[in-house]
């Protein structure tokens, strides 16, 4: 086991304009990639679990040429409201970091 | 053919060495182009019209661009001056612009294309049904439009390409998309768009692409017929095929399909591979011409004035209590409001947001360890006021009345919340929200954006 953090070369969150959230994993080696990618450790059902949203607001991708899954959904508060606690949308991707992956 | 743009940083203001720039002026660009602004600092920088980057930072660096700019004789662009593009933005620029060329004794063409936008045109496109919602949007109605702070137009490439038509060598725009700041010169020269508009996308964030930007920097690219390459102009930083693919995940939600006044970038056919260990090669970008030209807009309202307070709570019995605590104060503060504006039929109307760090402040309904008790919190209190004298001093009341306010377990006066500061109070000021994710229709690319010329001669 190992934690996706250790694994991935960037784990980190950002508005994607004032009203959406992007979440990009990334990785250096292809082998990585492609394990954590074949885990299943990252989905759109355990993002949605993890993050408490509805499936069909989750849009992710696996880039293959940046070695990344990236995930994005529309801010759950708009950035900077009076209720918003992250304007950039900087720290939203903390509960990923500890996300156990098996060994191959 | 080949377009070569010269991209000296990510933001004007931000700096970037002397040497990296030099080093992009000798490999003579068609074009020096930089973006100055961004919705990510927040409603605040529309809303008051005050830029994120400092005037010396700021002159700093448009100074050098304009002496490059004057030593190869090729074009400048500056788009969304002042980072939100405003009107107040763009004369703050375009001040700092003539004050360089008088100093520098600097001759040129400058063109200002206005991003502002009136609100009578954008009530009658409502009306028209000619502005629609993105995905998530706020409510919009004419009311909205009246009582935003201030509305900007992010132009595409087309006014900025305009201006440099009709001669201008420097041109200073409003709210622009970041690329067309730098696809504007490339397309103009008959570059495929395709490959000038993915160029754009990444040279707008300056060397953003390298694999360890060290230092806000720049970047450099070169346009060509059915490829480009770009480089970063530190020698000490190098792009790979991942760190140049990776760039479009930056702050987009969907990495291959960016959208822009006139169409979309899509970037699913996109090769990445090494020109040399520091530069990248990009083949088969497209550019998809959209059916209706769209402009999206940004807006900014005033919410009210803030008056914050910070505490700290260590007490367990509070912990393991504190949300019928916290609501025990709010609800309280609520009647102790109407006493302290005996002078006023009802007290000022007020919001009171109250974050706990240490819990869910960061990430609020997102966050899913929200229920586990810490050993300590930092609360932070907003009140929220329609003026800063009445939120000054509702926040001082409410100072002293949550520090003591009781909780069951403890008998007789107790100390709840450790403040750092004294007064414990802070007076935050206005405060904004973005109030539109919305596109306008216009008739044609320019009518939004109106053109001033002037000769600048010293």
């Amino acid at each position: 086991m190992a934690a996706l953090g250790e694994l991935a070369k960037l784990i980190r969150s950002k508005n994607a304009g004032p009203f959406n959230l992007t979440f990009d994993v990334m990785f250096d080696e292809e082998e990585t990639y492609r394990r954590v990618v074949a885990s299943n450790v990252l989905t759109k059902e355990v993002f949605c679990r993890l993050y408490n949203l509805a499936e069909e607001k989750v849009l992710l991708v696996h880039h293959d040429a940046a070695r990344a899954i990236k995930i994005s959904i529309p801010r759950p508060v708009f950035s900077c409201d009076l209720e918003d606690g992250d304007c950039y949308g900087g720290q939203q991707f903390g509960p990923l970091v500890n996300l156990e992956v098996p060994d191959p | 053919m080949e377009a070569r743009v010269l991209s000296p940083c990510g933001v004007i203001g931000s700096g970037f060495p002397e040497s990296s720039f030099e080093r992009g002026l000798s490999m003579k660009p068609h074009v020096i182009a930089c973006d100055g602004g961004s919705t990510d600092n927040g409603p605040a920088f529309l809303g008051a019209g005050k830029p994120n980057f400092s005037r010396s930072a700021t002159k700093r660096d448009l100074k050098l661009m304009l002496q490059g700019r004057e030593s190869l004789g090729v074009p400048m662009i500056v788009g969304s001056c002042g980072t939100a593009g405003g009107d107040a933005g763009l004369e703050w620029m375009r001040d700092i612009c003539l004050e360089i060329a008088r100093e520098e004794s600097l001759s040129f063409n400058l063109a200002l294309v206005h991003g502002e936008q009136d609100k009578a045109y954008l009530k009658k496109k409502y009306k028209e049904g000619r502005i629609q919602a993105l995905d998530p949007a706020p409510p919009l109605d004419e009311e909205i439009i009246e009582n935003s702070a201030h509305i900007v137009g992010m132009m595409g490439d087309e006014p900025i390409a305009r201006a440099l038509d009709e001669g201008a060598d420097v041109v200073l725009t409003g709210r622009a998309s970041d690329t067309s700041v730098f696809a504007c010169h490339p397309v103009r020269m008959g570059a495929d768009r395709g490959l000038s508009w993915h160029a754009a996308k990444i040279l707008e964030c300056g060397a953003a692409c390298a694999v360890h930007r060290a230092r806000p920097d720049g970047c450099f690219a070169w346009i060509r017929d059915d490829h480009f390459v770009v480089e970063p102009l530190n020698p000490q930083m190098y792009c790979t095929p991942q760190s140049v693919a990776s760039h479009t995940l930056y702050e987009n939600t969907d990495p291959y399909r960016i959208t822009e006044p006139a169409g979309v970038l899509d970037t699913t056919r996109s090769a990445y591979s090494a020109e040399s260990e520091r530069a990248v090669r990009v083949a088969g970008s497209e550019f998809h011409t959209a059916q209706r030209y769209s402009i999206k807009l940004e807006g900014a309202e005033l919410v009210g004035y803030q008056s914050v307070i910070i505490g700290g709570v260590r007490d367990p019995m509070i912990l393991k209590q504190l949300d019928s605590w916290l609501d025990g104060i709010r609800e309280g503060f609520e009647t102790r409001v109407r006493e302290i504006f005996p002078d006023r039929e009802a007290p000022p109307a007020y919001q009171l947001t109250i974050r706990v760090f240490g819990r869910d402040a960061v990430m609020g309904t997102l966050e899913p360890e929200a229920d586990r008790i810490p050993h300590e919190v930092g609360v932070l209190f907003e009140v929220t006021a329609e003026d800063q004298v009445s939120a000054n001093t509702m926040a001082a009341t409410l100072a002293h009345f949550a520090l003591h306010y009781p909780i069951p377990e403890w008998g007789g006066l107790i100390s709840t919340l450790a403040f750092p500061f004294t007064p414990a109070e802070l007076e935050k000021g206005p405060v904004y929200r973005f109030n539109l994710n919305h596109v306008v229709y216009p008739d044609d690319p320019y009518e939004m954006f109106p053109t001033e010329t002037m000769e600048v001669a010293n």
